[in-house]
């Protein structure tokens, strides 16, 4: 069996291509052959350097991953949910950090403006965001608030026609490259408002998060907001407290969803193919039962991975996906895509601890995503409230 | 200008091909299938001669449904319409270029751009047999493409054994490309999407009755000899040697 043949069947083993539209095959085989022309090659020396490769940023504006089920009126595509999905697959196969850079522009920054900002802030920043003259971020974790984020410090206090912003906020991803910041603050009243605030204002500073042994390939930054005043017609109009803020994680955790499945698959065909050609004791180690046995673990993971995203997308399609359903799913897949890469890594013996090979970084990067957007453990209990009708937080 | 492409659809060069039992071809079932390489220097000198001058890029492809798909690319790719010769039957390189030739001529063009072969069968004979159909100048295996639109002609660079021709012709003419010419670009998202609204015109290649009977025939295809398992020599150097020295004489018979 050659190496196409084997590819072929750890990715797609119940044949769910059959079921794709021509508009999914052509969205993810040309995702695809960017990812593995223009990232794979570089991925772990990306990765070791600790930045986002900012040279990808006009590459990913032309083949279009940044907004792209947005309307063609601000710079979108009008790609279904199903097809967006399938692009956040190849964009993680090549890297966590590429797949959370196009998810923080698409489905936090533009999808903030697109759905609470005025029809003035959308033209002036979705069409440009689309091209990747404008990159944003989407600052609502604090130092002190994550899984609660109720619990934000941030204020913004009105003064006049402005509001006055203070507080911090932290991991927030390309923090550092943007240059407009969607920040989420309490108003005067306590309520939760999104404000778009540009990151040259006096008193905006973005400092780069060095100390990471995960995700090295994203830009990630904490926020420090010194009494930024912005005009009051840079805040939000259509945002009215935290849902709004959490309906856009909603949005980034289906591009996890989907995301991670890429990450699972590169790292289970890297381990198989691997498995096939390393030797022990007088056999590919393809042909011993542990390995074996480990194999078609990972691989009924990853279908399983592969069964939820679709049928997610099929929700998201129909216009009845629910946050609940979305939170099941990211719990479930960040935390399966981790395990096969962890898997991954073993199979590749000592070979599995260098960069040489992906299943390390995808492990390292995974245990980002097993947490962000919601933590494991977030995600359980939004899914417990859901079936049982009972807060447990 | 309005520039015909001609396109063929060619089993990926990564894909393990399996002959059919009967010998007359290869088993389609699970290839995964591509523009021609070439044809995609193509369809980009086509794209960016458009972008340069102004006018209209149409792709012309022959063969079953599944060509459509890499139809659908080359639309994506930024190309403005297509029209596909429907047939499910196996087409010698005459029949192809006597049907690719029939339509370009009812489309009308001012150049006609091709791949300098298809990497499946390497034939390399359908853009040369298009030029005669047409009765047209042609110039093949071309490395740079310069159009004199005011004084109607092409001056192009061709790739020789340690040597570069450079040749210029009037147009409509049909010209072939070689890897070099250009670097493709990648179909992009919005583009696919476009590609969804835009004319793919369907033409079947029986309507066209032509006299398609094939010259060429493939009698059989058939694999290369499988190697014999190599013979490992071990022991002392000096004694290996001479036998290595004995064997290429007396089996291999190349000393």
């Amino acid at each position: 069996m050659d190496i196409q043949n084997t590819t072929e069947k750890l990715e797609d083993f119940y044949q769910l291509q059959d079921l794709w539209t021509e508009e999914e095959t052509d969205v993810k085989n040309a995702v695809r052959r960017f990812v593995d022309r223009e990232v794979i090659p570089h991925a772990g020396e990306w990765w070791q350097q600790g930045e986002f490769p900012a040279h990808l940023i006009p590459m990913l504006a032309e083949l279009g991953v940044f907004g792209p089920t947005l309307p063609e009126a601000y710079g979108g595509s009008g790609l279904s949910p199903l097809a967006y999905g399938l692009m956040m697959q190849e964009l993680e196969r090549g890297d966590s950090g590429l797949r959370s850079f196009a998810s923080v522009q698409s489905g936090l920054a533009m999808h903030a403006i697109y759905r609470y900002g005025s029809e003035e802030q959308k033209q002036e920043y979705l069409p440009r965001m689309a091209k990747g003259e404008i990159i944003g971020c989407f600052g609502l974790t604090e130092p002190d608030a994550g899984s609660d984020p109720a619990a934000m410090i941030t204020r913004a206090s009105e003064e006049g026609d402005s509001y006055v912003i203070s507080g911090a906020k932290r991991w927030i991803t390309n923090g550092h490259l943007a240059q407009v910041a969607v920040v989420w603050a309490k108003d005067d009243a306590g309520i939760v408002r999104g404000f778009l605030v540009p990151t040259q204002l006096p008193g905006f500073h973005a400092t780069p998060i060095h100390t990471k042994a995960s995700m090295r390939m994203s830009a990630t930054s904490e926020l420090y907001l010194d009494r930024v005043r912005v005009p009051k017609s840079f805040q939000l109009p259509e945002a009215h407290g935290l849902g709004a803020p959490l309906n856009c994680l909603t949005q980034a955790r289906y591009g996890i969803v989907w995301g991670t499945v890429g990450a699972a698959m590169d790292a289970l065909v890297e381990a198989s193919l691997y498995a096939k050609t390393r030797t022990a004791f007088g056999r590919p180690i393809a042909a011993k039962q542990l390995v074996q046995s480990h194999i078609v673990g990972m691989e009924t993971r990853l279908l399983n991975m592969q069964l939820m995203a679709r049928q997610l997308g099929q929700l998201y399609l129909g216009g009845t996906m629910r946050y609940a359903q979305v939170s099941m799913a990211k719990r479930h897949n960040a935390r399966a895509a981790l395990e096969i890469a962890r898997m991954a890594r073993e199979i590749l013996g000592g070979n599995g601890i260098s960069t040489d090979y992906h299943a390390i970084r995808h492990m390292a990067n995974l245990e980002t995503v097993d947490t962000y957007e919601g933590t494991y453990e977030i995600h359980t209990l939004i899914v417990g409230r859901d079936l049982l009708g009972e807060a447990a937080f | 200008m309005k520039i015909l492409v001609t396109v063929k659809q060619v089993p990926d060069t990564a894909t393990k091909i399996q002959i059919r039992a009967d010998g007359q071809g290869i088993q389609e079932d699970g290839i995964k299938w591509v523009i021609n390489p070439y044809d995609e220097f193509a369809i980009e000198e086509a794209l960016r001669i458009k972008e340069k001058q102004g006018g209209e890029v149409v792709i012309v492809a022959l063969g079953p449904s599944r060509v459509e798909e890499a139809v659908r690319q080359s639309l994506a790719m930024g190309a403005d319409r297509a029209v596909v010769i429907s047939t499910d039957a196996a087409v010698d390189p005459a029949a192809a270029a006597t049907a690719l030739a029939a339509v370009c001529g009812e489309e009308g063009f001012d150049l006609i751009l091709t791949g300098k072969q298809a990497v499946d069968d390497d034939s390399a004979q359908v853009g040369p047999m298009i030029a005669a159909n047409l009765g047209l100048p042609q110039v093949t295996v071309v490395l740079k493409l310069e159009v004199d639109e005011a004084g109607h002609r092409l001056r192009a660079e061709r790739e020789l054994e340690g040597a570069t021709e450079i040749v210029e012709l009037p147009y409509p003419a049909v010209v072939t490309a070689q890897r070099g010419l250009n670097e493709p670009r990648y179909p992009t998202l919005p583009n696919i999407m476009k590609a969804k609204k835009k004319e793919v015109r369907r033409v079947s290649m029986d309507s066209l009755s032509l006299a398609l009977d094939p010259r060429v025939t493939v009698n059989r295809l058939f694999a290369p000899p499988e190697r014999p398992e190599p013979t490992i020599l071990s022991g002392e150097p000096e004694e290996t040697a001479k036998e290595l020295v004995r064997l290429l004489h007396s089996e291999a018979k190349v000393l």
